[in-house]
């Protein structure tokens, strides 16, 4: 037992936290009571912002990074790990986010682009980047921009789940078909790669394994237990709840009752006992009464 | 390696890379979410058990919730030889020195932790670490410590100046993950316990 050898921000660090959330729930919240309540709830992790996607839909204007008081207060209030927005492409929002020591950041759609063309190159960072994606070429794409884990977008601030449902199904269905393809015809691996706009390595690694080389979890109109069951039913490595727990009737109890309907998503009978007496769920807006200008789902590429 | 089943607590966390190594070894898995799977009506259904890495505070809320967490603690401490890696150390654990509010744990393991003993993600970092069993490869992640230990306990690593490996009988505690490096050496100590 003499001396070690020590390397931080590797590709394995990155996606081992990742790892280690897996089959848990993130929850928004937007002060340290929030926070607070998400972890006594069981939540494996917080997303600190100043308004959940449901006021930032309402409010409208340009949404940016949080306020570094509001993420340290919330860094400073709990002990599990802090996640916190980034607009996309705004390395520097990243860069503050980084010294301020959270634990993941979120490149998100969320919030307003900073960028409508390039995404951060997330490889010079230290800390993880989580991106969102509403299909296998887009995750593949932030993978590539060093993304240590990918969650599909679904239509964020509405508690309607089914784009997560068309996004969790788009991606599951096209690593089936990259597979089928490496089964039967493997040299057409090559033109699935440019279709996919993705380095052919990355899409082969894909067709091997038959799954992303990293965590995918579901975001986005997740409001209720059942919601979240099936999101992992689907195939979901874990679930991001946004505006689902704090703007239903009683968070701590909708909060309490997703965690545990995501730990046994395959068993209907605990599924059903967490959905009883939950009070109102959010209320909700339809995605196809959005007016395509305002789905957040399309910012990204 | 026949006939012995390893069971893998499965609430929540990194499940999946124990199950690839302990199957890249041979050996048979099976996962642990109700007290029923550890427990059948011939007694114990596993012949050792590893507690994986994750959120421990969401484990042990979900280890009370579903009933798991007594007849878990009573087999560990019964003899069951059982494997924790980081959050898993923590629920091994006789005491935590910083919890989240409500936090327990089995109390099976003679020592006091301390959670995310080496700072924030920032700080994860991929280690080789010399240890009593020879060197490995493992990684640190949100790591816990060993603040103190009781006489019954052997210490097998150190990381800055910090126990992070530690053996009691036939439990082992581990501050790091080696499954995610596919370092094999505490699996198969964990074996040698059967």
């Amino acid at each position: 037992m003499t001396t070690s050898t020590t390397t931080t921000g590797t590709r394995l660090v990155k996606r081992g936290l990742a790892d280690m959330l897996k089959g848990g729930v993130i929850m928004d919240v937007v002060d340290a009571e929030q926070a607070r309540i998400a972890e006594d709830a069981g939540a494996i992790a917080v997303m600190a912002l100043e308004r959940v996607p449901a006021d930032i839909r309402a409010q409208g204007g340009v949404a940016r990074m949080s306020d570094p008081d509001l993420i340290q207060g919330i860094i400073d209030a709990v002990s599990i790990p802090v996640m916190a927005k980034a607009r996309i492409g705004h390395f520097v929002e990243a860069q503050i986010l980084q010294h301020l020591g959270v634990d993941y950041i979120d490149e998100s759609e969320v919030l307003s682009p900073a960028d409508y063309v390039n995404h951060i190159d997330k490889h010079g960072f230290t800390v993880p980047f989580v991106c969102g994606a509403t299909n296998l070429g887009e995750a593949l794409r932030r993978i590539t921009e060093g993304a240590a884990m990918i969650r599909s977008k679904g239509e964020a601030g509405t508690g309607d789940v089914s784009e997560a449902t068309k996004h969790i199904r788009t991606i599951r269905r096209e690593i089936a078909g990259l597979q089928a393809t490496l089964a039967s015809n493997p040299d057409e691996l090559y033109v699935a790669a440019k279709e996919l706009r993705a380095p052919y390595e990355l899409v082969r690694e894909v067709a091997e394994r038959g799954e992303l080389p990293v965590v995918l979890f579901v975001a986005g109109g997740v409001a209720t237990p059942a919601d979240a069951a099936m999101m992992m039913q689907l195939g979901a490595d874990g679930v991001f709840v946004g505006s689902g727990i704090f703007k239903s009737g009683d968070p701590a109890a909708r909060a309490a009752a997703i965690v545990k309907a995501t730990a046994l998503y395959n068993d209907p009978a605990t599924i059903t006992e967490v959905s009883r007496g939950l009070g109102e769920a959010m209320v909700g807006i339809n995605v196809a009464d959005l007016a395509a200008p305002h789905r957040l789902a399309e910012r990204g590429w | 390696m026949s006939g012995r089943t390893v069971g893998i607590v499965a609430l929540q966390g990194g499940v999946r890379e124990h199950v690839d190594l302990l199957a890249g070894m041979g050996v048979a898995t099976t996962l642990l979410r109700r007290p029923e799977d550890l427990i059948g009506p011939d007694g114990l259904r596993v012949d050792a058990v590893v507690l994986p890495g994750g959120e421990s505070s969401t484990i042990d809320r979900l280890l009370r919730l579903f009933g798991l967490g007594e007849p878990l603690g009573q087999a560990i401490a019964s003899g069951l030889p059982a494997l924790g890696t980081c959050a898993g150390l923590i629920q091994l654990s006789s005491g935590i020195a910083d919890p989240a509010p409500g936090q327990g744990s089995l109390g099976v393991l003679d020592v006091t932790v301390h959670r995310n003993a080496f700072g924030r993600q920032v700080d994860s970092a991929e280690v080789t670490l010399p240890t009593a069993w020879g060197e490995a490869r493992v990684a640190f992640i949100r790591a816990p410590s060993v603040e103190s230990h009781g006489p019954g306990v052997e210490v097998i690593a150190r990381y800055r100046d910090a126990v992070v490996g530690v053996v009691q009988g036939a439990i082992i505690g581990l501050a790091f993950h080696p499954e995610l490096c596919g370092e094999t050496l505490f699996h198969e100590r964990l074996l040698r316990f059967v």
